[in-house]
């Protein structure tokens, strides 16, 4: 990425495969980088040079709407800051990644997960009239609504006490067993990460250690 | 002083550098719009003020006039020769001029040697040159006609025009004269000749609609004394003017006109005044870290506050200068769309307005923009740490007070007299209160209707409740510039159609006045051989109403304006047999067969009500000297919009026997016989033709133009509303970018994100149309029905430009507001807002 001063390199040499239904935590310092990975395994972002392949496509051979298009049919998000739409309720929050794929029964599916994820008396509830915990239940509702095949995950507990923490977690492992979903988990950590099989460890933009348990 | 100075040079720091961030661009532009309308009238209209002030002597022709419908009595010529005071008496008069197959009424003075004794007349070969100034009338024979008159006859200096019986030579043009200089009246060309021509033309006539004229000229003293001592001659029907009074209808009509214009302007300093609060709210968010940060680098409150202050006293200070000259241009502009109603050359305006546009300047930047710059001294250092602290709140709207009641005093001054202004006032507050009121409803309505709607349209209803004052607010202040619009174009074109196609077809269009007896014979005559269906013809006999019940009766007695006008000048007094079919009595009853020579009236009950007259009384004419007295037995409503001779007071047969009596005529004259006109006025020189044609085409030609001064002056409005825009949706800009960003990641495409944009703008924009559309429809039913008193009839495309058109302009608008937010990486935009 060139800098102020010059060239500033982010992520440098980072290669690894992640098979289909792996459960991998990414673990790092802050400002190891690991964030700017997860946003190019999503197509987030766009790398100087190198490649994402995802379900066998470059990522970065398709363009901004192609990748959005992808990430729509394949990938689901949890966000350390929830990052629901403040101007919809939770159902319809939850229902929109489905809208925007066209598919029909938005509703029907959104309401069955909202009510797994244990929110089904909040439905037409805003954002802002839900806690914190029950954000994250709504972005994880979300994230699974498109039933993707890759979740990734920044920090999910982040933001939350501890205990709502556990809460979130397991929630979202037992969502990932139950769609059979690839799991890409960023963290500090290192409880969180013992609940991954494989553990990518990432110090100063490069990739030191890729532990299985 | 040293921290005053350093506040100073670090505020333009960085103002420069808000500047070049853009941060600022908003508020100055919304500034230059709000100064640019206020100034732009203020210059104009002190620019008429002054035309009015300074040159009214001049524009009388004298220090003093005494005007009657009569010639001046000697007593009062003696009596001003006996004081030493120069005096002229000059003649004034409508006739007809005749050149070859044209004629024209115009408007004809006769003046003596010494005329004007005040201002100039300036007489040029061709209405271009600068002229001479000339003391005395033209030669005998010869006439000077003004450049209007050669342009609708078709003739030129040397040319021949027929007067009455009497061809003159045109011997110059007028460049510039006195008593005609600013009017909306003044629409007859005009002529002047020499006195002594005056009789052998023949147009003076018993019944004639003359006015006779001494114009006096002297010391201070001396008029003020003879001022009043004519005052006390001076009997019904004469008055006696002086700069005070001169031409008060027109003073009042271009006063009337610009407070309109002014009220209009700052209709866009009430959206500015919105638009300010929005953008100083995002230059206060914008600045929040930037001030914690200084805080902790240890500024203190005082500091930080006075430094904002400096920033915002430039900011304004720049703002004014370039409104001013916006302003000023504008000016420019407005004097030219109404040149036509001005005859004067326009004094250049002075400073006044420019204060007045600062003034302006600095209500909307103290009033909207200091409240939430007052908070930025407040801001909680530990900020620094943790952001969502938040917003210190200043006053919450409890801040904008002093603005609200500052823009509040500004209206009222401009409104200048205090019940106008309550009225204006409180309109506006009802119509921001009513707008908001009627966008929230259709808000609701929105909602609820878009449970089945598609993606993008929910999407944008469900930003546009979330964001409801920000929504109400854009919607009322674009609804009013599109009403504005609205009204300016469709509507107006809409009622003058519907007035014009209520007219039946044959409807008289010309009206002959000042038929002579001994001519109703001749006419018929002439109508006979042209194959004409004759027309009838009504008599008529000029007389000043006098007394009411016993009791003598002049303008002062009646306060309002029409009534004072209907006492000084003389009515029109008919006799009939029997009552014509668009009269209808509401009162009291007709006479009957055997009442012939029975003293009773029927009136008018629209002149009865203005002037108090009830079924009953006794009413007191003075007809050419001899007194006429009779009773109400009937009142009348006419129909004004047939366009048929009618009169206000009609007497039974008999009664006007002996009085100095007209007759007048109207007629249909369809458009290709139109060259029997000429005929008609060469075999009867002394008639006047009243082109009713020419007269709606000139009225009309008026109203075109006072409609665009005004919608120009709504332009303002309309940008001001488009700021309103801008900045709501720059106020909400961080959010739009966090919503992207997350529709991104979830795999939404640029054009489902564009479709959500642009569905949220176009239902702005209709909404706003709807509105709009709703209030000018409201608005024109008004005019038609109680104004006009013609059907109402509907016109769709009001309703299908206000939404489409809305909604399409302010998609657009809103795009390109927006269209940035598309583009961004949506990473960087969650790690900065998240």
């Amino acid at each position: 990425m060139p800098s102020g001063t010059g060239r500033l390199t982010i992520l440098d040499d980072v290669s690894f495969d992640v098979q289909e239904g792996e459960a991998v935590a990414i673990l790092g310092a802050s400002g190891s980088g690991k964030t700017t990975l997860l946003g190019l395994m999503a197509g987030l972002d766009t790398p100087s040079a190198g490649e994402v392949v995802l379900d066998g496509v470059d990522l970065f051979a398709l363009d901004e709407d192609g990748r959005a298009a992808l990430r729509g049919r394949m990938v689901g998000f949890v966000f350390q800051a929830f990052q629901l739409l403040p101007a919809l309720t939770a159902l319809e929050n939850v229902m929109l990644p489905l809208e925007l794929a066209g598919s029909a029964g938005a509703r029907d599916a959104a309401t069955a997960l909202l009510k797994r994820v244990g929110l089904g008396e909040r439905l037409d509830h805003r954002p802002k009239q839900l806690s914190g915990g029950e954000q994250q239940r709504v972005a994880i509702a979300r994230a699974f609504a498109g039933n993707p095949r890759v979740l990734l995950a920044d920090e999910p507990t982040g933001n939350l006490d501890a205990v709502t923490g556990q809460e979130i977690i397991d929630l979202m492992f037992a969502l990932n067993r139950e769609n059979r979903t690839t799991l890409l988990l960023v963290t500090h950590d290192e409880a969180l990460a013992t609940r991954c099989r494989r553990r990518l460890r990432i110090a100063a933009g490069r990739l030191t250690a890729d532990e299985v348990a | 002083m040293r921290a005053l100075l350093q506040s100073v040079v670090f505020a333009s720091r960085m103002l420069a550098r808000d500047w070049r961030a853009g941060e600022l661009r908003l508020l100055a532009a919304v500034l230059i719009i709000a100064i640019a309308a206020v100034t732009t009238v203020a210059f104009f209209a002190d620019r008429m003020k002054g035309a009015l002030g300074t040159e009214a002597n001049n524009l009388l022709g004298g220090d003093l006039v005494i005007v009657s419908g009569r010639p001046i009595a000697e007593g009062l010529v003696e009596e001003a020769r006996g004081r030493g005071l120069r005096m002229v008496p000059l003649v004034k008069f409508p006739s007809m001029a005749l050149a070859g197959d044209a004629n024209i009424l115009a408007e004809i003075k006769a003046v003596d040697l010494g005329y004007p004794l005040r201002g100039e007349l300036r007489i040029d070969e061709t209405s271009l040159g600068p002229g001479t100034a000339r003391r005395e009338p033209p030669p005998r024979g010869s006439v000077w006609v003004d450049d209007r008159l050669l342009a609708r006859l078709g003739v030129k200096v040397g040319d021949a025009i027929g007067l009455g019986e009497k061809q003159f030579r045109i011997d110059g043009v007028i460049v510039q004269e006195p008593e005609a200089a600013v009017g909306f009246l003044n629409l007859g060309p005009r002529v002047i000749m020499h006195c002594d021509d005056l009789p052998a033309t023949g147009l003076i006539q018993p019944g004639s609609r003359v006015s006779y004229r001494l114009l006096l000229a002297g010391d201070p003293q001396s008029i003020e004394a003879y001022r009043a001592f004519a005052q006390r001659k001076s009997g019904p029907g004469q008055r006696v003017e002086d700069v005070r009074d001169a031409r008060p209808e027109v003073k009042s009509a271009l006063e009337k006109a610009q407070r309109f214009l002014g009220l209009s302007a700052l209709s866009s300093v009430v959206l500015a005044a919105v638009a300010v609060a929005l953008g100083a709210r995002r230059y206060l968010q914008r600045h929040l870290d930037a001030c914690a940060m200084m805080r902790c680098l240890g500024a203190s409150q005082a500091a930080i506050l006075r430094m904002h202050l400096f920033l915002f006293l430039m900011l304004g200070v720049a703002a004014g200068c370039v409104g001013c000259l916006v302003g000023f241009v504008g000016q420019g502009l407005l004097a030219q769309l109404l040149a036509s109603l001005i005859d004067v050359e326009l004094p250049p305006p002075g400073p006044m307005p420019a204060v007045h546009g600062f003034l302006t300047g600095f209500v909307l930047l103290t009033g909207f923009g200091l409240p939430p710059v007052i908070a930025l001294g407040r801001v909680p250092t530990l900020r620094v740490l943790r952001r969502d602290l938040g917003t210190p709140t200043g006053w919450g709207v409890a801040g904008y007070a002093a603005g609200v009641a500052m823009v509040a005093a500004l209206l009222l001054w401009e409104a200048d007299e205090p019940r106008l202004g309550w009225y204006v006032l409180g309109g506006v507050a009802g119509v921001i209160l009513f707008a908001a009121a009627c966008a929230w409803l259709l808000l609701k309505l929105l909602v609820r209707g878009a449970k089945g709607a598609g993606f993008a349209w929910r999407f944008g209803i469900a930003n546009l409740e979330r964001r409801w004052l920000s929504t109400l607010t854009q919607v009322s202040a674009l609804g009013l510039g599109i009403m504005a619009l609205l009204l300016l174009t469709l509507t107006r074109s809409d009622l003058l159609d519907n007035w014009r196609t209520t007219l039946p077809a044959h409807t008289p269009n010309r009206f002959l006045v000042n038929i002579q007896s001994d001519q109703r014979q001749p006419l018929a005559e002439f109508f006979e051989s042209a194959g004409l269906p004759v027309p009838g013809v009504f008599p008529m006999v000029r007389g000043r109403l006098v007394g009411i019940n016993g009791k003598a009766v002049s303008s002062a007695d009646f306060a309002d304006e029409r009534a004072r006008r209907l006492i000084d000048r003389e009515f029109n007094l008919s006799w009939a047999e029997h009552l014509r079919q668009d009269n209808i009595i509401v009162a009291g009853r007709w006479w009957g067969p055997g009442e012939r020579d029975l003293e009773q009236l029927s009136v008018e009950s629209g002149i009865a009500a203005t002037l108090g007259i009830q079924l009953g009384d006794e009413l007191t004419y003075d007809v050419a000297g001899s007194v006429l007295k009779a009773k109400v037995t009937s009142l009348r409503k006419v129909e004004w919009d047939s366009f048929r001779v009618n009169f206000f007071i009609i007497v039974p047969p008999g009664l006007l026997d002996g009085l100095p009596v007209t007759f007048v005529s109207s007629f249909y004259l369809p458009p290709e016989r139109s060259d029997i006109m000429n005929r008609l006025i060469h075999d009867f020189p002394n008639f006047l033709v009243i082109d009713v044609a020419a007269i709606l085409e000139r009225i009309q030609r008026m109203m075109d133009q006072v409609a665009k001064a005004v919608e120009f002056v709504f332009l303002f409005t309309l940008a001001a509303g488009l700021a309103v825009l801008y900045a709501a949706i720059s106020a909400s800009g961080d959010e739009r970018l966090h919503d992207a960003a997350i529709l991104r990641t979830l795999g939404a495409g640029r054009r489902q994100l564009l479709g959500a944009q642009l569905a949220e703008f176009a239902l702005i924009g209709a909404l706003a149309g709807l509105l709009a559309a709703a209030w000018s429809t409201a608005l024109s039913y008004g005019v038609s029905v109680h104004l006009l008193n013609i059907p109402f009839s509907a016109n769709p495309w009001v309703w299908l430009i206000g939404v489409f058109g809305g909604s399409a302009g302010v998609a657009i608008a809103g795009w390109l507001g927006t269209r940035g937010t598309l583009d961004h990486p949506p990473l960087n935009t969650l790690r900065s807002l998240g």
